[in-house]
């Protein structure tokens, strides 16, 4: 299992992947935006996308969990 | 002179703005949002105003809670700063409509230069050198390749309504522009609420060089030297200086009668900035963008002319003379302005939070225009510029060894910034010797 978690504060601008997605090493699962710079948040782990905690809008703090693959 | 001026802006240039107008007398209005109350522009206004919530849609790009604004504190100008409103046409025309004086150009200049494309034709048509590039909106993916194939790779992709380097791409062939394009346009739909996509020559070595002119209440327009603008990371600056090392006097010459050539072409009155492209290794150059509006980098401008642009600005507006002998500007010695972002320096990514401690470097030649100070919380909603550091010296190896000792002096804890790369850049060879390009930021950080 690999927990995804957020760098930085920021607001989840786009999300790109669904729970029960399969995912792969490098995919971009949700998009963040701060201070008007788009950062992907990438899977760093191959597997299935068993929680996607984020919906588009939301604003994330530095360490929020963004997503966990199994 | 002006009775009384709202700043529809935040940080380091309401700040900026304010103390001009503080030392002329001219009454000035902050407006903030709920995510700037502690900001110290807010309390260095004579009177501050909330106009909404932190997302800039509902606050600094909320014209009618800007005017609202206005009318409730009775001030009789706006300036817009840069960014936000600055160059909002339909919002120019709005703060005209009720009856205020707009700190700024006519409404029609900001909306005939707004548009890339439209610009560029125009400046064509006025004899200024412009690139090889596509004269109307590409619609679709097989207009943009069959463009590019008219102007040969490699080729620019721009947003026509963008600014900032934002949706900005290059791309060396058929792949890369298809691969590209639909992001560009994605981009622009989003930030700019156009999709309209233009494609231009794109130049391998290249130096980003601008001219700040000046339009006089008579109609006359000044250029008042240049600004070399290489120093980018994403397409966005992170250093300037003037003047240009890699512009000659022969040069300098062509690029500053350009500039007045483009700001004649559209009557431009008050303070704008002519951008453009030096192909470097063609010692040549072509019209990028006009911004119609005071620039981030002008202070480098005035340390090295000791014109005050703001109170220009202010002048021009009140339908005035300016305050200084329109033929008597010499730029005397060298000057340098480093960004000061609230970002790594590694690898240029945003770090909001909460500034721990803020030392400003001092001594000769240095100036700091600062929007944040001990204790102020940097949010991820706004732009990441923490401060400007300026310097100024009696030729460039004075100013760069004075930019030197102010990075190393400059303190700030709490949150990444990256000071540490702009001692990086002022160590660097290629920044040291003035023979840089738009690259050199991509081969510090590789």
């Amino acid at each position: 299992m690999s927990e995804v978690r957020a760098e930085m504060v920021a607001n989840v601008w786009k999300v790109v992947a669904a729970e029960g997605d399969a995912v792969a090493d490098g995919d971009t699962l949700v998009i963040l935006e701060s201070m008007k710079m788009e950062i992907p948040v990438l899977a760093e782990d191959s597997g299935t996308l068993s929680t996607l905690a984020v919906a588009e809008g939301d604003v994330v703090q530095e360490g929020d969990l963004i997503a966990v693959i199994d | 002179m002006l009775e009384s001026v709202l700043v529809a802006n935040r940080g380091e240039i309401a700040r900026r703005v304010i103390a001009t107008a503080r030392r002329l007398g001219v009454r000035s209005v902050a407006v903030y949002s709920e995510a700037d109350s502690g900001l110290p522009y807010v309390a260095d206004a004579n009177a501050a105003v909330l106009i909404g919530p932190a997302q800039p849609a509902a606050s600094y790009l909320n014209g009618p809670a800007v005017l609202a604004a206005a009318q409730q504190t009775g001030a009789r100008a706006i300036h817009p700063g840069y960014g936000f409103l600055a160059e909002n046409a339909e919002f120019a025309a709005s703060v005209v409509a009720a009856g205020l004086t707009w700190v700024g150009p006519a409404p029609d200049s900001i909306a005939r230069m707004g548009d890339k494309i439209n610009a560029r034709n125009l400046m064509e048509q006025a004899g200024v050198p412009v690139s090889a590039g596509t004269r109307e909106p590409v619609a679709d993916l097989e207009a943009a390749l069959a463009a590019a194939d008219q102007i040969g790779y490699p080729v620019m992709i721009k947003a026509s309504a963008g600014g900032g380097g934002i949706g900005m791409s290059a791309a060396a062939d058929q792949a890369q522009l298809t691969a590209g394009f639909e992001t560009a346009r994605s981009r622009a739909e989003r930030f700019f609420g156009s999709p309209a996509i233009l494609l231009e020559r794109f130049v391998p070595r290249a130096r980003h060089v601008e001219v700040q002119i000046l339009g006089l209440t008579g109609g006359r327009v000044l250029a008042l030297g240049e600004r070399d603008c290489s120093v980018q990371r994403r397409h966005q600056k992170v250093a300037e200086e003037t003047p240009s090392p890699g512009v000659s006097p022969a040069l300098r010459t062509r690029m500053l009668a350009a500039a007045v050539t483009a700001g004649e072409a559209v009557g431009y009155r008050g303070a704008g900035t002519v951008e453009f492209l030096v192909d470097v290794e063609a010692g040549d150059f072509v019209f990028l963008e006009m911004n119609t509006r005071l620039q981030v980098e002008h202070p480098v401008t005035e340390l090295v002319t000791g014109i005050d642009l703001v109170e220009q600005q202010f002048l021009i507006a009140a339908g005035e003379d300016i305050s200084f002998a329109a033929d008597g500007v010499t730029p005397a010695g060298h000057a340098i302005e480093l960004r000061i972002y609230a970002e790594d320096s590694k690898r240029f990514l945003p770090s909001p939070g909460t500034i721990m401690t803020w030392t400003e470097p001092t001594g000769p030649g240095v100036r700091v225009d600062a929007g944040y100070q001990a204790g102020n919380t940097v949010t991820p909603f706004y732009d990441p510029l923490l401060a400007k550091l300026c310097v100024h010296g009696a030729d460039r190896a004075q100013a760069l060894a004075r930019a030197r000792s102010a990075v190393e002096a400059f303190e700030i804890t709490g949150l990444k910034t990256n000071l540490e790369f702009h001692a990086d850049l002022l160590a660097s060879d290629e920044f040291s010797s003035g023979d840089y390009d738009t690259s050199v930021v991509g081969r510090l950080r590789p």
